[in-house]
């Protein structure tokens, strides 16, 4: 008789990395509904175009590094990245815009550096920041949401994205870039006078962040990340915009909530900060990761000229995050100093 | 009842423990032979009293403790010593070691032993010397030679004895099965060992899924005088770790590199108590022990009282053993027990549980994945380290930084690993480690003496050569001294003159011809 030989523990939690970042797709699915809604079908096309090129780049890319394709395609981790990064993407984008963004993403934000784990910054924002960089006309063009113009159907969304010179949509400032270029409206004028504006932040946007804050929670539940980064990030967002207030004069950075509930706030919180590999490591890092995110968020959309800094926020932190492990190491088991020691 | 403290991390994995009934213990008879390890204890190996061909009786002193870590060996039955050869033992090398064979006679006679009742008429140090003579070795799993760890009471103060019925591995239930048979049997250990400690305190700690145990414990405690506590407290693996437990049940974490007793604190495991006490008691040496056989491949699980060398392939025939689905036999439970490549091994003191669980069951691992640094393994980790950064730095072989993140801290519970999504066998990679920076250190220990060495031996050349030269120095002036106090003396003066006294001599004798 002869047995194997492993090593212990010999069970296991059923959770396996597959089913993280499957968890982690689901939960992205009421924030798409919602931007669906809104917005229309141009967001959902993304995702589709996108995770097949997706797909397709990381069987290259693993051939080219001599691995087997199958079992890295099926842990799920290049469609997580390719769903995030199109999330991100404004709606009705045309196919080279996507394809730009999902070849940098992979490639040059995933497997230079050695693929899933390895990878130093969070590859859908590479994707996403090689973009903005060169594109930034395509980039900041947002279709007008439900209400304030015409949805397009589903062909004008295929014509958008596979013949993009014959694609004319409605779009629009997004509230974000309204108020940053206010300079002499109270801000409840700017409310009561702008279309844009609805209950607390922009119309549309307001209902995609709180779609997002349902994901991020129901993935807090599950126990798929810790609670440290989104709230810290969230935390001294508020902050900042309540210092940054201004008690609504003209020259106000906007409220906490409408900051709260503007652009990819909570998708930025919940999707973006909690990305394990490119963050902080303990749970005190990820905190001070997701605090810092959060100041920068704030930094740039008021100060910065791009219509949204979450990419840029991420990025930087991605490159402070070696040095936050370095300070924010838990206290090891028998290394507290003791009482009697204090006395 | 005191209150009890939380401690980071821990697991909840499938506890099992119904599978192998606990409560009842049942008897796995005896063998037609036995296999005994010299080493079945930490320290070292016994040292033989017997040859092949000898007769002995059951209880009788096969093997002496060798030195002051070490513990004697007795016969668990009666019989014949047919060989003694090194064989297969459960350890975790899977390397042969010295073992002593016995060829029961199945007449089980043995050599009769004296008690003695009134323990507390003795001094701790006679006490000491009897379950030194017992060859009793801590049984919860380490196997720590019993005896030493009593001798903490010379070195510092102590003040509390816990028993440790924690009992936190999944599908063990031996300690639980002993707490509902033999609660008094425990106490009354747990109160001789206190004696011996000159503690004032007994904690007995049972976790808070073993309620008949735990009842069985809180009724045999009602009858003492009031120095034992029975202490209960959530299930969650490991509390059961000793350094866990006692943050568990005081709130202090023992200091890194120190023992419990640093703290005044001694852990038992409730095996042990039971075997102190018939050592004291009844004279009996340990001999036998109640282990847990278990897993869905077994169509008889139970707790079975089995003496010590009873092979395991016995044991297996014994419990009824399935092998169509299963491809592991692991010696203790499923988080820190080992697999055994072959069933021809003993069982020894520190086996508490034999697991044969189907690959349903727990299936072989599939192959791992890539770290996503998600941090599961650190919540997990019951020494609040960060895994994750272990294992990079382990993979690195970077050996500063693993000293920096504690590695030696590290209780390779298997927390991490059994979270892990991407199964890594994270547990593994840091015993390596742990043997590599052993490595490393005695490498270092041994380069350090032949450099201390080279540089005497330097030394010491340098010194003669300078030696040398000094007495060359010395001869050289004594003769540049001579020659200066007396001119004549000088040699080649000497001949010069010679010589020209000799040509004098010829210019003479020509003048005359």
């Amino acid at each position: 008789m002869s047995f194997l030989r492993i090593t212990s523990p010999h069970g296991h939690s059923p959770l396996s990395t597959t089913q993280v970042m499957q968890a982690v797709l689901l939960a992205t699915l009421p924030g798409i509904a919602v931007l669906t809604w809104f917005f229309g079908p141009g967001t959902l096309l993304n995702i589709v175009f996108g995770g097949l090129l997706a797909l397709a780049f990381e069987a290259m890319a693993l051939r080219l590094r001599d691995r087997n394709p199958k079992p890295y395609l099926q842990d799920y981790s290049v469609l997580v990245t390719s769903t995030l990064l199109c999330i991100a993407l404004p709606p009705y984008a045309p196919w080279w815009l996507i394809a730009t963004g999902i070849l940098s993403a992979v490639i040059l934000g995933k497997h230079v550096f050695g693929g899933l784990g390895y990878n130093p910054f969070n590859p859908a924002m590479v994707g996403y920041v090689v973009l903005l960089i060169s594109f930034p006309l395509q980039m900041s063009t947002w279709q007008a949401p439900r209400g304030l113009g015409e949805i397009p159907g589903v062909t004008e969304s295929l014509t958008a994205l596979f013949v993009p010179a014959s694609y004319d949509g409605v779009t629009m400032a997004t509230p974000l870039d309204i108020l940053r270029q206010n300079k002499g409206l109270l801000l409840d004028d700017l409310f009561s006078n702008t279309p844009q504006f609805g209950q607390w932040a922009g119309v549309g946007w307001e209902w995609v962040n709180i779609a997002f804050l349902a994901g991020g929670a129901w993935l807090i539940y599950r126990g798929i990340f810790t609670w440290h980064a989104p709230i810290a990030m969230l935390l001294t967002l508020g902050l900042c915009a309540a210092i940054g207030f201004d008690s609504g004069s003209s020259e106000s950075g906007g409220s906490p909530l409408f900051h709260w509930l503007s652009g990819a706030t909570m998708f930025g919180a919940f999707f973006i900060v909690t990305d394990p590999v490119s963050g902080a490591t303990s749970n005190r890092g990820r905190f001070v990761f997701g605090a810092l995110v959060g100041v920068l968020l704030y930094l740039i959309r008021v100060a910065g000229n791009y219509p949204d800094a979450l990419a840029f926020a991420v990025l930087i932190l991605n490159f402070a995050a070696p040095f936050i492990d370095q300070y924010t190491r838990p206290v090891t088991y028998g290394h507290k100093p003791t009482k009697e020691e204090d006395q | 009842m005191n209150s009890v403290f939380n401690i980071h991390g821990g697991i909840h994995p499938e506890e099992e423990k119904h599978l192998s009934n606990p409560g009842t213990v049942l008897d796995a008879g005896l063998p037609p032979s036995l296999v005994l390890p010299l080493s079945q204890h930490i320290g070292k190996p016994s040292s033989l009293l017997v040859e092949p061909g000898d007769q002995v009786l059951g209880g009788q002193l096969l093997a002496d403790a060798d030195g002051m870590v070490s513990v004697p060996l007795h016969a668990p039955t009666s019989g014949t010593v047919v060989a003694i050869e090194p064989r297969p033992v459960p350890h975790p090398s899977a390397l042969n070691n010295l073992c002593l064979e016995l060829a029961c006679d199945g007449e089980d006679r043995w050599v009769a032993s004296a008690g003695c009742e009134a323990w507390r008429a003795e001094t701790p140090e006679s006490l000491i010397g009897r379950i030194r003579t017992a060859g009793i070795a801590g049984m919860g799993g380490a196997g720590f030679p019993t005896a030493v760890k009593l001798m903490a009471r010379d070195r510092l103060p102590l003040h509390t004895l816990i028993i440790n019925g924690t009992e936190c591995e999944p599908y063990i239930t031996a300690d639980d099965t002993l707490m509902q048979v033999d609660a008094v049997g425990i106490v009354e250990g747990a109160q001789i060992l206190a004696y011996i400690l000159g503690v004032e305190q007994i904690l007995l700690a049972v976790e808070d899924n073993k309620p008949a145990a735990l009842e069985a414990m809180q009724a045999a405690v009602k009858a003492t005088d009031g120095s034992c506590e029975v202490m209960t407290f959530p299930t969650k693996y490991p509390s059961g770790g000793e350094k866990q437990l006692i943050e568990i049940l005081t709130g202090q974490q023992v200091p890194a590199g120190g023992l419990p007793a640093d703290l005044g604190i001694v852990c038992q495991n409730p095996g042990t108590a039971v075997a102190a006490r018939d050592a004291i008691c009844l004279g009996k040496p340990l001999t036998d022990r109640i282990v847990t056989l278990t897993g869905r491949a077994l169509t008889r699980p139970g707790n079975y009282r089995t003496r010590l060398g009873t092979p395991i392939e016995y044991l297996l025939a014994i419990a009824g053993f399935d092998p169509s689905d299963n491809r592991r036999l692991i010696h203790g439970g499923p988080m820190m027990g080992f697999a055994l490549e072959s069933a021809a091994v003993p069982i020894v003191k520190t086996t508490n549980c034999i697991l044969v669980p189907t690959e349903q069951e727990l299936p072989t691992p599939p192959a791992a994945q890539a770290c996503i640094r998600c941090g599961l393994c650190a919540e997990a980790c019951p020494a609040s380290l960060l895994p994750q950064q272990l294992y990079w730095y382990a993979r690195a072989k970077d050996q500063e930084q693993l000293e920096r993140h504690h590695l030696a801290d590290c209780i390779e519970c298997g927390a991490c690993s059994w979270v892990c999504p991407s199964h890594i066998p994270l547990v593994q990679y840091y015993r390596a480690a742990k043997g590599m920076m052993r490595e490393s250190k005695s490498e270092k220990i041994r380069s350090d003496r032949s450099r201390d060495r080279f540089e005497a031996r330097q030394e010491r050349l340098e010194q003669e050569t300078l030696a040398r030269e000094a007495q060359r120095a010395a001869r050289r002036a004594a003769a540049e001294q001579k020659a200066a106090e007396g001119g004549a003396d000088d040699p080649v003066a000497a001949a010069i003159a010679r010589a020209k006294a000799k040509k004098d001599n010829a210019s003479d004798k020509g003048a005359d011809s």
